[in-house]
């Protein structure tokens, strides 16, 4: 048994398509090892190259440069069925010519497994994903969810030593895909098999992983788990993609981050000198008289109700729009007015200092 | 097993080469390569009872026009391959534009059925089609022959007295010819017809068009892609066409097909024949280069 | 009223050319149909019911000679222009394109483009000179022929039926452990077979059919059913083509409806 770190390892892997003259880089140069047994999860807009990542995995695509290892083992250039390795596709893929049940036993049959054993397996995997009542079925005659689930019996069967899910809740409609994140997360567990999860949708990837990897353009931006890459996005991209976040420029000065040439924040790890990008939470800017200590002074332009919440919109000093977010008042008081001048107030634990 | 990039394209590129392999080898043996050989043959001499010689000579190029005088030798317009070629033209435009004046309302028809019986209409169009055109050219000459239907009819309601001499004349090998190239016309119309949006006769009746400006105006330009692949499906086969010809046209009504078929019989002049078939093909080729420069022109400005 | 078309669709006279048209196209078959069943030799007095013309095809040992030529050729040329044309569907459709990949698709559909008459004359040149070198005279050329011909036939509705098929459901297959064979197995030939059966239906039919191309290419002693009738039509006509015709097309018919029931999309 290898050691937990590294379980897979993705090795400086790039991947490029077109014509030699005129290649187009869908991922330049991606390094990232995920852990046995871990719920890793591709968080990304479209065309960050995620899904390439995850066919690269898969085999359907071979890397142009750089290796992929699966417990020790290079596989990066192993076709797809020589991979132990399983993918649950976004529209499903389920062959329309077969029954549920022939569906899921179909990767051990193509095996060489005996009858019996897939037999077995086939009704064990009908239990887990809760179908057993649909096994003759044929699959065009299932309704969206329950196609989600043979997908997934389907991909488990043969018992992977990784599953890859590509975006396989995008087609459900809301209220289904809420059930299937809590369904998956308990197949996750129960199998302890490794996840490899594809998404663009930013909530869906906090609530679900164990550790997330930001891509844009063809790179891992930052890995971490759900609070790190909230709390501590360490650029620009990441903070923005994650929630909410207020981007304010200040000077780097003895240690320090003068903003707006009135306000000092301490810096933990700042450098020596020049200019630097923090960025603050929405919910951590407290709107405060003017003047107070290591406040900002703002401006207020308007302010949005969302019922639980408002979002209240000011200018700075220097012309950066900021937001704060302020739980509405019990008594259900009106929001500062727009034109007038308050403080800002921020804990200095509050502020991320981004890399440029 | 380990593969790259490179050795999973090689090997894509060379697996569809060998699945495309044998039926390009049955094409180069079956269809392509004798074209060639035609080709070749066009260039020699005639043997004396059929075949050739192995001598280069022009005279079958030249023999498509001209004729050597039995007498002095000297070249003149051959009169009767011009008339051949003459009413092989004149015939297959006919037939263009008489399955398109028949055809357009047929196509009209079938497309302006609900939905669930456009098919049916569409499936009694396309038997024809697939039916033997043999067979379907040997009914038209049951109907018109002198001992036929249409004459024992006309006969015995008195219209006529002697049969109408139709068989075995033009206008026999022009009925014919629309009646079996029909539904290579209806169905470029039809599909053509199919996707136009109907609401714009609405638009052109709410700005004053009479139905005959509609038509001139709004239907015909927009489906005029399908007016001109109908008009090259029937030309096309219609230049080219053998069978009917032979059973309605009989051996003084040829077209270019049954001149290029009795060189092969009694004329005895494969060159001859092979430089007419070229011929041929080059001008049918010809006719669909221009048809996929239209089309492609159309399809550019939509 | 409930009328579905809109009354701006409807152009005067249109529908009456229509009718006219139909009748028209199936009025000459019809003739020919109903008159295989007369008792007497005329094609236009009716003398009764009979099915002596059909009995004297099927005691006529030279129909029956043709017809199995006929069936032979026919079904030799399907077999191996659908076999060839399904590998070449597969390498052509749905693929990365690849150099030379328009040149194998105009190549597959060349024989629609080049009249009949033309391709008959370049073959009967060709084989008369392979004739005259081995010495072969066999159904061999006929079959060739027939089967080169008949391959954009078998192709069209194959690549259509692979055109609509997903290409994920090859790739999952990859994904569980299906090596390319398998997946062919299992899941393409499987999926396409609708297809492939419509195109040899359709390849058959055009074999069937064929008149030119096997005048030219046949020799002695090699008549097919088509060849033979049109002989049979220069010389005299009597209800016996009649009746060889009407099952000729009864034949045609049946295999075309099964055709369009196998492509017909499912709603």
């Amino acid at each position: 048994m290898g050691s937990d770190d590294g379980f897979i390892e993705i090795i400086d892997v790039t991947k490029a398509f077109g014509p030699a003259d005129r290649r187009v880089y869908a991922l330049g140069g991606v390094a990232a090892t995920i852990r046995r047994g871990e719920f890793f999860t591709l968080l990304g807009p479209s065309g960050c190259g995620k899904t390439t990542l995850l066919r690269l995995i898969a085999g359907f695509e071979l890397p142009t440069s750089g290796e992929i290892r699966l417990d020790g083992q290079e596989i990066g250039h192993l076709p797809p069925f020589r991979r132990p390795v399983n993918t649950v596709f976004q529209n499903y893929a389920l062959f329309p010519h077969m029954t549920v049940a022939q569906n899921i036993g179909f990767g051990l049959e193509m095996l060489g497994k005996p009858k019996a054993d897939i037999a077995a397996t086939v009704e064990r995997m009908l239990a887990l994903v809760k179908m057993t009542d649909l096994a003759g079925r044929r699959t065009d005659q299932l309704s969206g969810g329950q196609q989600q689930r043979v997908a997934l019996a389907r991909a488990l069967a043969p018992q992977p030593k990784v599953l890859l899910l590509d975006e396989p809740l995008s087609a459900l409609d809301l209220k289904l895909r809420k059930e299937m994140q809590v369904e998956l997360k308990r197949i996750q567990l129960e199998t302890g098999i490794t996840f490899i999860f594809v998404t663009h949708d930013q909530e869906e990837a906090l609530t679900m992983s164990d550790r997330i990897a930001v891509m844009s353009g063809g790179k891992i931006l930052q890995i971490g788990t759900p609070r790190e890459i909230y709390a501590h996005p360490t650029n620009r991209f990441v903070a923005d993609f994650i929630g909410e976040t207020n981007f304010i420029r200040a000077r780097v000065q003895g240690g320090k981050a003068i903003v707006g040439g009135e306000v000092e924040v301490p810096l933990p790890a700042a450098p020596a000198q020049g200019e630097v990008t923090l960025a603050i939470r929405p919910e951590h800017l407290r709107l405060v008289a003017k003047g107070t200590a290591g406040a900002l002074t703002a401006t207020v332009g308007d302010a949005v109700y969302f019922g639980t919440d408002s979002h209240v919109h000011l200018t700075l000093g220097d012309g950066t729009g900021i937001v704060v977010r302020q739980q509405t008042d019990p008594d259900g008081r009106e929001g500062p007015a727009p034109g007038s001048v308050l403080g800002v107030s921020f804990p200095p634990a509050a502020v991320q200092v981004l890399e440029d | 097993m380990r593969e790259t990039e490179a050795t999973r394209e090689a090997a894509q590129v060379r697996r569809n080469w060998l699945l495309s392999l044998p039926a390009l080898l049955l094409l180069a043996a079956g269809a392509i390569g004798p074209l060639f050989i035609m080709l070749i043959y066009s260039f020699l001499t005639p043997g004396k009872y059929g075949n050739v010689e192995w001598i280069f000579s022009l005279d079958a190029w030249r023999g498509i026009l001209f004729t050597r005088d039995i007498f002095d030798e000297t070249l003149k317009l051959a009169d009767a391959h011009l008339t051949i070629f003459w009413r092989s033209v004149r015939l297959s435009f006919l037939t263009t534009v008489f399955t398109f004046v028949v055809g357009f309302p047929t196509a009209w028809f079938i497309a302006t059925r609900p939905p669930r019986w456009r098919a049916f209409w569409l499936f009694l169009i396309t038997i024809p089609f697939w039916t033997n055109l043999l067979i379907r050219t040997f009914a038209i000459n049951q109907i018109i022959r002198n001992e036929g239907f249409l004459n024992t009819f006309l006969i015995k309601i008195g219209v006529i007295s002697e049969p109408l001499n139709l068989l075995y004349t033009d206008l026999a090998v022009f009925l014919g010819m629309t009646y079996v190239y029909l539904p290579l016309m209806v169905l470029p119309l039809y599909a053509a017809i199919e996707r136009f949006d109907h609401r714009l006769l609405e638009a052109g009746y709410d700005l004053y068009a009479s139905r005959l400006a509609v038509l001139r105006r709004i239907i015909f330009p927009t489906v005029k892609p399908g007016i001109i692949a109908g008009s090259i499906l029937v030309f096309i086969p219609s230049l080219g066409a053998y069978v009917t010809p032979r059973i309605l046209g009989g051996g003084r009504n040829m077209m270019i097909g049954n001149f290029i078929d009795l060189q092969f019989g009694q004329g005895r002049n494969w060159p001859l024949g092979a430089s007419l078939s070229v011929m041929l093909l080059v001008v049918v080729t010809a006719a669909l280069l221009i048809y996929v420069r239209f089309a492609n022109r159309d399809r550019g400005h939509g | 009223m409930a009328s579905r078309t809109f009354t701006a669709s409807r152009l005067p006279g249109f529908a009456t050319v229509a009718i006219v048209v139909f009748i028209a196209l199936y009025m000459p078959i019809a003739m020919l149909m109903i008159y295989s069943f007369n008792a007497g030799d005329s094609i236009a007095i009716w003398d009764g019911f009979s099915f002596q013309w059909y009995e004297r095809a099927w005691e006529n040992e030279k129909v029956k000679e043709v017809t199995i030529r006929s069936l032979v050729i026919a079904g030799s040329a399907a077999t191996i222009s659908t076999v060839a044309a399904t590998m070449a569907a597969l390498a052509t459709t749905r693929k990365k394109p690849f150099r030379g990949q328009t040149g194998i698709y105009v190549a597959i559909n060349q024989p629609l483009m080049v009249p009949e008459i033309v391709t008959a004359v370049a073959l009967l040149i060709f084989f008369a000179a392979i004739k005259v070198a081995t010495g072969y005279q066999g159904l061999g050329y006929l079959i060739l022929a027939h089967s080169a011909f008949c391959i954009p036939f078998a192709y069209l509705p194959i690549r259509a039926r692979l055109e609509g098929m997903d290409l994920t459901l090859e790739t999952a297959a990859a994904d569980l452990y299906a090596t390319p064979w398998w997946t062919f197995r299992r899941v393409t030939l499987p999926l396409l077979a609708p297809g492939i059966v419509a195109g040899m239906m359709l390849a058959f039919v055009t074999s069937l059919d064929d008149v030119v191309i096997t005048l030219f290419v046949k020799s002695a002693g090699q008549d097919t059913l088509p060849t033979y009738l049109l002989a049979q039509i220069r010389r005299q006509v009597t209800g016996e083509v009649n009746a060889i015709s009407t099952v000729l097309l009864a034949l045609t018919v049946i295999l075309l409806t099964t055709f369009f029931l196998l492509t017909r999309k499912r709603s």
